[in-house]
C-alpha cells in the first residue's frame, strides 16, 4: 500500500522532479557560482512571479489556462507608454501605470471573458487567438494612432516617421524604483524586499479572495458549471469576473515586470511572456485544472535556475551556443504540451468512463 | 423581398467573410487609381495561390474527420523540410530533386502523422490546443536537429563551421520553381504558374474523390456523426488516424510547394506560426471548424493571399503607411475567433 502511494506521489509531481533533474546536471557543468545563481534566482522570482499568480483565478473558475494574460500585458504597456510619455517617474510613475492600466485591463478582460463564454469547452485555444488578434489592435493603436490621434508629447518616444512608438520605450528613470527602495544584502545576494511584499501582499489577497462569497462561486463553477447554474450561480458573470480579475493582476504584474527590466521592447515584450509564465506555473506541478500558490513558487524557481543554466550547459557539451538556447525553448513547449496532453487524456477517459456507465444502463 | 434575400445571402455567406470580399474588392478597383499595374497584381495573387493552396488544401482531412482544426500543421512541414533536404544532401538537383524530396518526405510524414493522429484519438475534445502546443514543441525540438544532425552538402551548411543548417537555403539549381515555370504562360506583364496550379489541381481532385469513396464517406461520417458512425461499424480511431496521416502529408507536400514558389528552404523558427494563416484562409473560405470544402480552400486561399498581395501596394500609394500587417493579423486571426466562437457549431463527442 505504501509503495503504491510513492508510485502516486511521484507520478502527480513527474514534471517538477524532471526538472530538478535537469537543473542539477546542469548546474555543475554551467560552471555558475552560487551567489551568482541566487542572485539571479532571486532577481527573477521578485520580476515573473506577480504575473505567474494572475493566472490562478481563471484555473480555478475551470477556464484552464488563461493565455489572454498577455492583454493584461498588453494594457501594461500601454499605461507605462503614458505615464513616461507625461515625464512622471519613480514609485510615482509605476502608481499611475497601473491606475491607468486599470480600466483598459478590465475592457479586455470582458472582451475576452464574452467571448470564452461564446467557445465554451474550447477556451484554451480561444484565449491563445484572442491574445494574437488584440496584439494586431495593440499594433494599430501604438504604431499608427499614437501621434496623429491619441497625443504624445515627447519627440523621444516616437518613431523619426511622427508617429507610432520607438521599438524601444526606455525607462530608465523608473528603473528598479521598486525593487531598490527596501533592499537588503545578504551574503552578497541583493534581496528586493518592497517587490516581495507586493508579491506576499498578493498570495494573501488570493487566499482571502478563495473566501469570499465570490471565490466559492468561482470554486463552484469551475467543479461543475450546471450545478453551480442550479444553485442560482450567475454563470456566465462569474466567468467574466475571473477573467477580468486576471487581466487586472497581469497588467499589474507586467508594470512590476517591466519596472524591473528598465525599458519596454514595445512590440515584443508580451508576445512570450504568455507561454513563459504558463510553463513556469506548470513546471511548478500545476495542472491545468488545478494550481496553487505553492506551485506557482516553485516553478518559477526551477523553471528560471533552467533557463540560467541551460544554454551554458548546452554550450559545454555541444560546443555550440544555440543549442542550449533551443534546448530552453523546447523544454518550455514541451511542458506545456506534456500538461495539455495529461489533463485532455484524463478528460477523455473520465468522459469515456461515464459514457460507458451510460451504456450499461 | 428582394432586401430580404440579400441579407439572407450575407447571412449565410457570413458577415466577416462578406466584409472580406467587399474590402478586396475595393482593393482591386482602387489599384488602378493609385498606380498599382493591375496584372502585376494578379500575377503576384496567383503566384502566392500556387504557393499556398496545398497548405490550405492539407486543413481538409482533419476537419472532415472531426479533428478540428490543424494547428498542428508545422508538425507536417517538418517531415517536408527533412524530405527536401535530405534530397540535397544527396546531391539530386533539378527536377529529380524535388520529387526525390517529395519520396523523402513521404515515410516522415506517414510516422508523424501516425504517431501525432494516436496522440490526438487519446484526447479527443482537446485537439485543437494539443495541436498547437504539439507542433511549437516539434518546431522547437528541431532546431537544435537541424544544428546536430550530420548534413554536410556546402550548399546548405554554415560555412566557416562545416556543419549546422543554415536559417535559410537557396534553391538554385536544386527545385526552384520547378512546377512555377512548367508551362508558364506570359502575357506581357502577367504570368501565370501553371505547373503549380496543375499540380493543386491534381491534389484537389485526388482529394475530392477519395471523400467520395468508401473510406472517404467514412471520415465524413465520422466527423459529421461519431454515434451513427460507430453504430454502423466503422472504426474511429482508425478514420481519425488515416485522416491525420492525409494532412500531415499535404502539409510535408504544401511546404515543398511553397519552397518551389518561393525559392528558398527557411529552417528553424520558421514553421512556427505556418498553421495560422492556413487555418484562417480555410475558415476565410466558408469552412468552419468541421465542416470544409474543396471549394472552400480556393476561395479562401484566393480571398487571404488577395489581401496580403494588395493592400501593402494599395494602401501604401494611399496614405503612405504601411498598414497591410496590423491589417493580415486582425483579419486572420478575427476570421479564426469568429469561427471558434460560433454557436452553430455543435461540439461533437466521441
Amino acid at each position: 500500500m505504501k509503495n503504491f502511494d510513492l508510485k502516486k506521489f511521484l507520478a502527480d509531481r513527474s514534471v517538477p522532479i524532471m526538472f530538478i533533474i535537469i537543473c542539477l546536471v546542469c548546474i555543475p557543468l554551467s560552471g555558475f557560482s552560487t551567489s551568482y545563481l541566487f542572485n539571479e534566482i532571486v532577481t527573477r522570482v521578485a520580476r515573473n512571479t506577480f504575473l505567474i499568480l494572475s493566472l490562478l483565478i481563471p484555473i480555478m473558475a475551470g477556464m484552464g489556462l488563461n493565455f489572454g494574460m498577455t492583454l493584461g500585458a498588453m494594457a501594461g504597456e500601454i499605461a507605462l507608454i503614458f505615464s513616461s510619455d507625461w515625464q512622471i517617474w519613480g514609485i510615482p510613475g509605476v502608481v499611475l501605470a497601473m491606475i491607468l492600466s486599470i480600466p483598459i485591463s478590465i475592457l479586455l478582460g470582458a472582451l475576452c471573458g464574452t467571448l470564452l463564454n461564446m467557445s465554451r469547452g474550447r477556451e484554451m485555444i480561444t484565449s491563445y487567438i484572442i491574445s494574437f488578434f488584440i496584439n494586431g489592435i495593440y499594433q494599430l493603436v501604438v504604431l499608427y494612432m499614437m501621434g496623429p490621434i491619441i497625443p504624445i508629447l515627447h519627440e523621444s518616444i516616437k518613431l523619426p516617421r511622427g508617429y507610432g512608438i520607438r521599438n524601444t520605450v526606455s525607462l530608465l528613470n523608473l528603473r528598479q524604483c521598486i525593487d531598490n527602495l527596501i533592499s537588503v544584502n545578504i551574503l552578497g545576494v541583493k534581496i528586493p524586499v518592497l517587490s516581495f511584499i507586493i508579491i506576499i501582499a498578493l498570495c494573501l489577497f488570493i487566499v482571502w479572495f478563495t473566501k469570499t462569497k465570490l471565490g466559492q462561486d468561482m470554486r463552484a463553477v469551475g467543479q461543475n458549471m450546471e450545478v453551480a447554474r442550479a444553485a442560482g450561480i450567475n454563470v456566465d458573470r462569474t466567468r467574466v469576473l475571473s477573467i477580468i480579475i486576471s487581466t487586472v493582476l497581469a497588467g499589474f504584474g507586467m508594470i512590476l515586470y517591466l519596472q524591473n527590466m528598465g525599458n519596454i521592447a514595445t512590440y515584443s515584450s508580451h508576445s512570450q511572456i504568455g507561454m513563459f509564465c504558463i510553463a513556469a506555473l506548470l513546471v511548478g506541478g500545476a495542472s491545468v485544472d488545478k494550481a496553487s500558490i505553492g506551485n506557482v513558487f516553485l516553478g518559477v524557481i526551477l523553471f528560471h535556475l533552467m533557463f540560467i543554466v541551460a544554454p551554458r550547459a548546452g554550450t559545454v557539451i555541444t560546443g555550440d551556443s544555440m543549442i542550449g538556447e533551443y534546448f530552453r525553448v523546447f523544454i518550455s513547449y514541451g511542458v506545456i504540451t506534456l500538461a495539455l496532453v495529461m489533463y485532455e487524456a484524463k478528460k477523455h477517459k473520465k468522459k469515456k468512463m461515464k459514457d460507458g456507465g451510460d451504456n450499461e444502463e | 423581398m428582394k432586401e430580404k434575400g440579400i441579407k439572407k445571402f450575407i447571412h449565410d455567406f457570413g458577415v466577416p467573410r462578406f466584409i472580406i470580399l467587399c474590402f478586396l474588392i475595393a482593393l482591386f478597383i482602387l489599384a488602378p487609381f493609385v498606380g498599382a499595374d493591375l496584372p502585376t497584381q494578379v500575377t503576384n495573387l496567383l503566384n502566392r495561390f500556387s504557393w499556398n493552396a496545398v497548405l490550405v488544401l492539407a486543413m481538409v482531412p482533419m476537419i472532415h474527420s472531426g479533428c478540428g482544426l490543424n494547428f498542428g500543421l508545422p508538425f507536417g512541414i517538418i517531415a517536408g523540410l527533412l524530405g527536401g533536404t535530405i534530397s540535397i544532401e544527396l546531391g539530386y538537383t533539378g527536377v529529380l530533386s524535388f520529387v526525390m524530396a517529395i519520396l523523402f518526405a513521404t515515410p516522415f510524414a506517414i510516422i508523424f502523422g501516425f504517431l501525432y493522429g494516436t496522440l490526438l484519438n487519446h484526447i479527443k475534445g482537446g485537439e485543437m490546443m494539443v495541436a498547437t502546443y504539439v507542433g511549437f514543441s516539434a518546431v522547437s525540438f528541431m532546431c537544435m536537429m537541424w544544428l546536430l544532425l550530420p548534413y554536410h552538402s556546402p550548399t546548405m551548411v554554415w560555412g566557416y563551421e562545416g556543419k549546422g543548417l543554415r536559417t535559410t537555403i537557396s534553391l538554385e539549381g536544386f527545385y526552384d520553381k520547378v512546377l512555377s515555370s512548367f508551362l508558364e504562360i506570359k502575357i506581357g506583364n502577367l504570368s501565370v504558374p501553371t505547373g503549380a496550379i496543375l499540380f493543386f489541381a491534381l491534389l484537389s481532385f485526388i482529394m475530392w474523390s477519395f471523400l467520395k469513396t468508401k473510406t472517404g464517406t467514412a471520415m465524413t461520417a465520422v466527423g459529421s456523426n461519431p454515434v451513427f458512425a460507430k453504430a454502423s461499424g466503422i472504426n474511429i480511431d482508425k478514420i481519425r488516424t488515416l485522416s491525420v496521416i492525409m494532412s500531415t502529408w499535404l502539409a510535408a507536400i504544401g511546404i515543398l510547394i511553397y519552397e518551389q514558389g518561393f525559392g528558398f528552404i527557411q529552417l528553424y523558427m520558421a514553421p512556427f506560426n505556418m498553421a495560422l494563416p492556413a487555418v484562417s484562409a480555410i475558415l476565410i473560405g466558408g469552412a468552419s471548424v468541421n465542416k470544409a470544402s474543396i471549394a472552400n480552400v480556393i476561395i479562401g486561399t484566393l480571398l487571404f493571399q488577395g489581401i496580403v498581395t494588395m493592400t501593402p501596394t494599395v494602401m501604401n500609394s494611399m496614405i503612405h503607411m504601411d498598414m497591410s500587417e496590423v491589417i493580415r493579423i486582425i483579419v486572420s486571426n478575427g476570421m479564426i475567433l469568429y469561427a471558434l466562437t460560433r454557436k452553430t457549431d455543435d461540439r461533437r463527442d466521441a
